[in-house]
């Protein structure tokens, strides 16, 4: 084989993942810093999965409930994601996150109004109050594609479709990151003084997901493999309501919003199914409660034709409909010749978020290796045990915009670039290559297939001890059988090469997704055991944090922090907070 | 046996290629796009295709069926039925390998484009009658279908005058947008170039996400060059004050 060459390039910072959270961390890290900051993206700019946000971004304006605020957001979401969150990142997120909507809004957002000319909210699942700013069904679409425009704008570097295989870490802190440009499969090694990784989720280890074909989990494999603390990988979200039929457009997400506007759930004996789970807040319970409500009612045999509930939302009228939720109107109209406006539809859990990811400072951002950050999905602490709607965006927003300000901030304290070892370089593009030159290996594709399967039957929406230890060792012969993968054709834009590389990082965040949910002996939030079914007040002052060692993971547990009395207190009176205050008013 | 589609797909680089046929087994509901995954996951692994969402909400996946510019996730295989399908790569842009096409001329012009400039600090006050104006050139998904059917792109291959269709809304979600102070009126006559468009309305028929393009962007914009460099009033003045065009702030129309 002739000598392989790479090109180098020389950075400040390099963020890695162009959603929402790297492209607002690439703007805070450039902004007036005079520093060389690049992005780099897996697929083209503007395409990553941050556009499958449909309902909303939360932010407690209280533009049509005066009583919301920062505490009842911060209540809200300690308590659906049933207090194992990191209590000083939610602090921060339910304060910040009004401010980060209002810069989208000042750099071009145009979300939908009130009478009054304010930022619309919608309702949504477990939020008190009506919290989400929205644009339509599409408001992802218009953060990504806001915050697109602004980094392009700021002296920012992008570099589309590249495929990073090695986070480079040199005498214990971080040196860049190597990979290859798609298009040509030309090797690219990227040195930076600091790199923020915001590289999204993995809900793609499961079958039915509403992931793009992006969210492999690469940047937390690659992390978690140079040394970095992954925590709370069992929980992962179902998200209630995913297309059903037909099967090419199994999983595909259906809003929230369209519950949020009023759409009701009913099983196939026409049953508001929902009163025997969560009388109160009904359909709009938290994301786990509908999900393992609707799971449950299909087990129970009052499933629809293809294994669902139905949703209903025709009594609000086509006009209202159109105008509110034109993409879904649009997805059903065209994918299953179906008129929403005119019928209900059948819908059922699909994978949508993984909870779970790299333990960061809730501050920074900054991860356990020095010079390392992580924002968004990829990161873990906000959500806890389940993530409320619509706390996401706002999460890439306020977290994005601190890894990039912790970046800067750890660049600015004189850190040069870390030394490269050439050797290290050169067993990487040894094995990034050795695909090609396999004889008679397996399919990367197929192996992928299988292991959706795996995760699907073994670590989805319902696990026990016993199917949990099985899948395990499933995982694990699917990584023996994976050392075989073999790939044709060139290095250029090859998407079966391009696969090896996603399937290698699934199945590492397999086996870890699997060891923590063997680890958590109890259930809570998205985390369901059927042999443990009951939330355990002991397991509340825990978090599963997992460590790869010597080319196995080794699982610690870590205490959650706990909340300063003035927090802690926003939970004694059986109420949000907001809702104290009303009283309080109403009272007085 | 089992009922199948064929399918007949471009294969190639830069190099040249040509259209390679596959059978794919038929399934209910099925977009082209499941059934190049087909191809890719069991014939062809090294098929390249680009996709993201697989929802419509990406545009990643724009490319030619039948000749017509489509986003193959949102395009029927039963729409085509006892029909071979044609899959190509978007004629407009420079090949890199089967259905993928180098589209980075698009995100070149993007920086062209200025951005927001807020005449007052958010939060705006802004009536939702105003938002819906602008509302409607958000959904743009940038799957560049609308720059591949443009003739002046398409046939003329005149980059160096023409923005194209998208950057055309781009234009105008932002000079339309109520709080915006910046003029861009005089880009739109120059280097954007709106007068090039004639108007067929191609672009509006083939957005995926109905956008009205031609009516409510375009034109809006062609009216406000017209105003302003041919408004016969405006000529005489400026032939007898000697003031330019270029610096009449946008105020003036």
């Amino acid at each position: 084989m002739a000598q392989e060459t790479y090109e180098t390039l020389e950075y400040d910072i390099i963020v890695i993942g162009a959603g929402g959270s790297g492209l607002r961390a690439a703007v805070a890290a450039a902004e007036g810093s005079g520093l060389k900051v690049a992005v780099i993206s897996k697929s083209l700019l503007g395409k990553a999965h941050t556009v499958m946000a449909e309902g909303g971004v939360a932010a407690s304006f209280g533009n049509l409930d005066a009583p919301d605020g920062w505490e009842t957001h911060f209540y809200d979401t300690m308590r659906s994601g049933h207090f194992i969150n990191n209590y000083r990142m939610v602090e921060i997120f339910a304060k910040e996150a009004p401010d980060r909507v209002l810069e989208l809004e000042a750099w071009g957002a145009v979300f939908d109004r009130t009478p009054e000319g304010r930022i619309m909210q919608r309702p949504f699942g477990a939020h008190t109050f009506r919290r989400l700013c929205h644009i339509g069904d599409h408001t992802g679409l218009e953060l990504l594609r806001t915050m697109q425009y602004k980094a392009i704008h700021s002296g920012i570097d992008v570099y589309q479709e590249v495929t990073m295989t090695k986070l480079l870490v040199s005498h214990g802190r971080v040196a860049g990151a190597f990979g290859y440009f798609r298009a040509t499969g030309r090797f690219v090694l990227f040195r930076a003084r600091a790199v923020v990784l915001a590289t999204g989720g993995w809900g793609k280890v499961y079958k039915v997901t509403s992931n793009s074909w992006e969210s492999t989990g690469d940047g937390a494999a690659m992390a978690f493999r140079a040394g970095a603390d992954l925590m709370d990988m069992e929980m992962v979200q179902f998200h209630p309501t995913g297309m059903v039929w037909p099967p090419g457009v199994r999983g595909i997400l259906v809003t929230e919003g369209v519950r949020g506007e009023g759409g009701l759930l009913f099983n196939s004996e026409g049953e508001r199914f929902m009163q025997r789970y969560d009388p109160e807040r009904m359909e709009l319970s938290s994301r786990d409660v509908v999900a393992r409500s609707i799971f449950k009612e299909v087990q129970a045999g009052r499933g629809t034709p293809h294994g669902g509930a139905w949703l209903d939302i025709t009594h609000k009228g086509p006009e209202y409909i159109k105008r509110k939720l034109p993409g879904m109107y649009e997805q059903f109209l065209t994918l299953a010749d179906l008129d929403i406006t005119k019928e209900r539809f059948e819908v059922a859990p699909t994978c949508h978020y993984t909870m779970g990811g790299l333990r960061v400072e809730a501050e920074t951002c900054a991860t356990n290796i020095p010079g390392l950050f992580a924002a968004g999905e990829v990161a873990c602490g906000l959500h806890g045990a389940n993530r409320l709607g619509g706390n996401s965006l706002s999460d890439l927003l306020v977290f994005g915009r601190r890894a990039g300000m912790g970046a800067r901030e750890y660049v600015a304290n004189g850190v040069t670039l870390a030394d490269i070892d050439e050797a290290e370089i050169g067993q990487e593009m040894e094995r990034v290559l050795a695909p090609f030159g396999r004889e008679g290996g397996v399919n990367p594709y197929h192996i992928h297939e299988r292991l959706q399967e795996v995760m699907t039957n073994h670590a989805g929406i319902m696990r026990s001890g016993e199917i949990l230890e099985q899948g395990l060792q499933k995982v694990l012969e699917l990584q023996e059988e994976a050392r075989r993968m073999s790939i044709q054709g060139s290095r250029t834009y090859n998407p079966g090469w391009h696969a090896v590389f996603d399937v290698e990082n699934m199945l590492l965040l397999s086996e870890a997704i699997i060891r923590s949910a063997l680890e958590r002996k109890e259930s809570r939030g998205a985390h369901w055991r059927t042999d443990y079914p009951d939330e355990l007040p002991e397991w509340q002052t825990i978090n599963f944090v997992e460590r790869y060692e010597g080319g196995s993971i080794r699982v610690r547990t870590e205490p959650v922090k706990e909340m300063p009395e003035h927090l802690a207190k926003l939970f004694t009176y059986g109420k949000a907070p907001g809702l104290v205050q009303q009283s309080e008013k109403k009272e007085g | 046996m089992a009922e199948e589609f064929v399918l007949s797909v471009w294969r190639g680089d830069a190099s040249g290629g040509s259209e390679v046929e596959y059978r794919v087994p038929k399934e209910t509901g099925m977009v082209v796009l499941d059934a190049l995954h087909y191809i890719q996951h069991n014939l062809a692994p090294d098929l390249a295709v680009r996709w993201n969402c697989k929802a419509a909400h990406c545009g990643s996946c724009a490319a030619e069926v039948n000749g017509v510019p489509k986003l193959l996730c949102k395009t029927r295989m039963d729409d085509y039925q006892g029909e071979t399908v044609s899959v190509r790569p978007m004629k407009t842009f420079p090949i890199i390998k089967d259905l993928v096409t180098d589209v980075s001329w698009n995100y070149q012009v993007a920086k062209e484009v200025p951005p927001l400039a807020p005449t007052v600090p958010a939060p705006f006050h802004m009536m939702q009658i105003d938002a819906d104006r602008v509302q409607e050139f958000h959904r743009c998904i940038e799957c560049f279908l609308c720059q591949d059917t443009c003739h002046v792109l398409r046939n003329h291959q005149a980059f160096d005058r023409y923005f194209g269709p998208r950057f055309m809304i781009k234009i105008a979600e932002f000079e339309m947008h109520p709080k915006d102070g910046a003029d861009r009126v005089p880009l739109l006559a120059h280097e954007a170039g709106v007068n090039m468009c004639n108007v067929t309305k191609c672009c509006t028929e083939v957005c995926p996400q109905h956008i009205r393009i031609t009516d409510n962007a375009i034109i809006p914009l062609k009216e406000r060059v017209a105003d302003r460099y041919y408004d016969p009033v405006r000529l005489l003045w400026r032939r007898l004050s000697g003031a330019n065009p270029r610096s009449e702030t946008s105020a003036a129309t």
